[in-house]
């Protein structure tokens, strides 16, 4: 049985999401992106900037093999995230959008008021939206109801690759969600991205973990390898843990009552 | 977003039967450890060899229902206002055709009923009928609700399924929670059992909690009549449609109930696929290993003996001192006709001491619409 | 209304606007490939298929976007 992951529409065999930012190289940038297997691959709207033109992104990402995920960011608000994705779907990119709103600088933290608000008015103008958001089990409910394709919600602030920190949040997120769940943020290690996805996670999204690597490429292989095996292992059906040490005590028994009834 | 009925559908139920069926020990000791389970897993502890960790699978849900619900059993007693009924079900002594007594209560005599409930203690009513378009109008439950609510500070319905604007109405009106059993989820079997009447139409009766939590209903309860059909299917489903509103209604209480056949006047209430006690009980701990934060509902329907051991395993909600026909609180002059017998026969008081005894506290009321009641 | 010279405000500066230039005339004088540009004129998106028949006016604001690479 092929083990797909759908969102929305379509179709994908991989379950990692690759982001395009902070590569030594826009050719390291393609070796990656291939070595990592990704189907979806997302990009940002930035002014161009006349003085100094820079080789365009868009030549080193084969469209036809990737879908381009648009991102909205640097917006503070909705009507900022609205603008973006709508100059995104103008210019013929994609009406596929990752919505991020994020006013704070430090952390890059999604404002969870803002992104619903963003949201809303994107799904009604026939976006599909995948938004990034804190890992919060009601917002990603909220969002769910407004139509949204997927959540996606951080294990960790943005660039801290420091693994999945929302853990028990997230697990409360994959146990109510009607939509597939998208690990963003965060992981830093192919074992974080294979933990999230034992736990049940449709798919992560990885980028600075791989782009700032030593060897951006041989990283790349390394996701592919960790949310395969965290897939499979999903899949497979983990053995349980068993207490060590005092253990579990054995209390008295509870069924006793049933002999002598039918 | 889908209904449960494509849901319903769409549901692996060869593969989850075979593992219900022929799961091995090692499949059934995974199960039991996961956390969270999915459905096959919940398979898993349907299966014969599950059958013999009967214990194991106790002691896990007892853990799981103290650490969600505390050492608690929330006490409910069922309020028939009507058994008038123009269905044909043929295991339920109101089915159209019986020629049993028919009654329905005014508003006051709704209102005395309740009175003499609340005397007992009772602070959680569910307003129980028959199905009659006319007998037991929306405005008749409307005005029954109304009534009920000004001294009642919970009040669900368990009533003929109906539009989201009359729930809308009847939570307007005082309802918090809507209770509706499918009865079966085998098609089949559904046919096979509701002979006439609108109660035929399979799905518009699956789709009524997502009508009740459209209008405003806060707690949301199932179940299936076990007896009528293979009762490993039945559990399948039912677990199949729980987990689908507890995600797709997250602000409602979701309730499961495993009614088991009981006799009733002129029904044939005979279970083709019995479902024995030890199975009972072992639903009661699967459901909570499958959905811990779920309510389980055991009414008057089972003897005093099992219904005790339960409260350890699971069950979260009772009802006692049931009376199941219209008016029997007041104990009338003139018998008017019971939808089934019930079997536990104690007393509301007995039933509590006895919860007391076993270590739980007994709750009348627990829940609350804020700045009401 | 008549053609005059003025100026347009193109990714947040002033430009001098040539009269009568098209948006796709103007990509060429800036020597930035129609393919890989993004267009917002005066807070609404635009379809690259109507760069050739928009004719910039004075005040207009004009961004120029493209994709870049991001998370
Ligand atoms: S089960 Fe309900 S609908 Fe069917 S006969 Fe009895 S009261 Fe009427």
């Amino acid at each position: 049985m092929t083990d797909l992951l759908r969102i929305a529409d379509r179709e994908f065999r991989s379950r990692l999401l690759l982001g395009t930012g902070k590569f030594p190289s826009l050719p390291v940038m393609r070796d990656a992106l291939d070595a990592s297997g990704t189907e979806i691959v997302t990009v940002t709207l930035r002014r161009i900037d006349l003085d100094s033109p820079e080789p365009n992104l868009l030549e080193f990402v084969d469209r036809d093999r990737y879908l381009l995920l648009p991102n909205t960011s640097g917006a503070e608000d909705a009507d900022d995230a609205v603008r973006l994705a709508r100059l995104a779907r103008a210019a013929g990119l994609s009406d596929w959008v990752k919505l991020e709103v994020t006013p704070d600088p430090r952390w890059l933290l999604p404002d969870p008021v803002e992104t619903l608000a963003a949201a809303e008015r994107l799904v009604k103008e026939g976006f599909t939206v995948l938004p990034y958001i804190g890992a919060d089990p009601v917002l990603a409910k909220r969002l769910q109801e407004v139509g949204c394709a997927t959540v996606m919600p951080l294990g960790a602030p943005i660039g801290s690759n420091r693994g999945l920190k929302t853990r028990d949040s997230i697990a409360i997120i994959l146990e109510q969600a009607e939509v597939p769940v998208v690990v963003d943020a965060g992981l830093g290690a192919p074992s974080h991205a294979a933990e999230a996805m034992e736990m049940g996670a449709d798919c992560v999204l990885v980028n600075t973990a791989i782009s700032v690597a030593r060897d951006p490429v041989e990283m790349a292989r390394a996701f592919r390898l960790g949310v395969e095996a965290g897939r499979a292992a999903w899949r497979a059906g983990r053995a349980p843990e068993r207490a060590v040490g005092e253990g579990a005590e054995a209390s008295s028994p509870l069924t006793g009552f049933l002999r002598g009834t039918a | 977003m889908t209904g449960f009925g494509e849901e319903l559908a769409a549901l692996p139920m060869e593969e989850l039967l075979r593992v219900a069926t022929e799961a091995a020990p090692d499949t059934v000791e995974r199960a039991l450890a996961r956390e969270p389970l999915d459905l096959f897993d919940f398979a898993a502890l349907l299966s014969p060899e599950a059958g013999r960790r009967l214990e194991d699978l106790a002691q896990r849900a007892h853990a799981l229902t103290v650490q969600r619900f505390g050492k608690t059993v929330q006490l409910y007693a069922p309020l028939y206002v009507s058994n008038e009924c123009v269905e044909t079900c043929t295991y339920c002594a109101f089915s159209r055709t019986n020629p049993i007594a028919r009654k329905t209560l005014t508003p006051e005599q709704a209102v005395a009923e309740a009175r003499l409930l609340r005397a007992r203690g009772f602070r959680h009513l569910l307003i129980v009928s028959g199905e009659h378009p006319r007998h037991v109008s929306p405005e008749y439950l409307g005005t029954i609700l109304r009534a009920l609510a000004a001294e009642t500070p919970s009040l669900s319905v368990e009533v003929q399924p109906q539009t989201e604007e009359i729930y809308r109405e009847w939570t307007a009106a005082g309802a918090e929670g809507l209770v509706v059993y499918q009865e079966t989820y085998d098609r089949d079997t559904y046919a096979r059992v509701h002979l006439a009447g609108k109660k035929k139409d399979f799905d518009w009766r699956l789709a009524t909690p997502d009508r009740g939590a459209a209008g405003g209903m806060k707690r949301l309860g199932i179940g299936a009549l076990f007896g009528l059909s293979d009762w490993r299917q039945e559990a399948l489903r039912l677990a199949a449609h729980a987990r689908y509103l507890v995600r797709r209604y997250w602000r409602c209480f979701v309730t499961v109930s495993f009614p088991r056949l009981r006799p009733a006047e002129y029904a044939d209430t005979l279970a083709r696929h019995p479902l024995a006690d030890a199975d009972l009980a072992r639903l009661v701990c699967a459901f909570r290993l499958l959905l811990p934060d779920v309510g389980v509902v055991l009414s008057t329907r089972e003897p005093a003996q099992l219904r005790d051991g339960l409260v350890r395993l699971g069950v979260t909600q009772m009802s006692a001192g049931s009376r199941t026909e219209p008016g029997g609180y007041s104990a009338p002059e003139v018998p008017t006709g019971r939808q089934f017998e019930v079997s536990d026969e104690r007393t509301a008081g007995e039933v509590a001491r006895t919860i007391r005894e076993l270590g739980f506290d007994p709750v009348w009321k627990d829940w609350e619409a804020a700045l009401r009641g | 209304m008549a053609e005059r010279s003025g100026e347009i405000l193109l990714n947040g500066r002033p430009r001098i606007l040539t009269p009568g230039q098209s948006l796709a005339q103007l990509l060429v004088e800036l020597e930035l490939d129609p393919r890989w540009v993004v267009a917002e004129l005066n807070g609404e998106p635009l379809g690259r298929d109507r760069f050739g028949s928009v004719t910039l006016q004075p005040g207009d604001r004009l961004e120029l976007v493209r994709p870049v690479a991001g998370g």
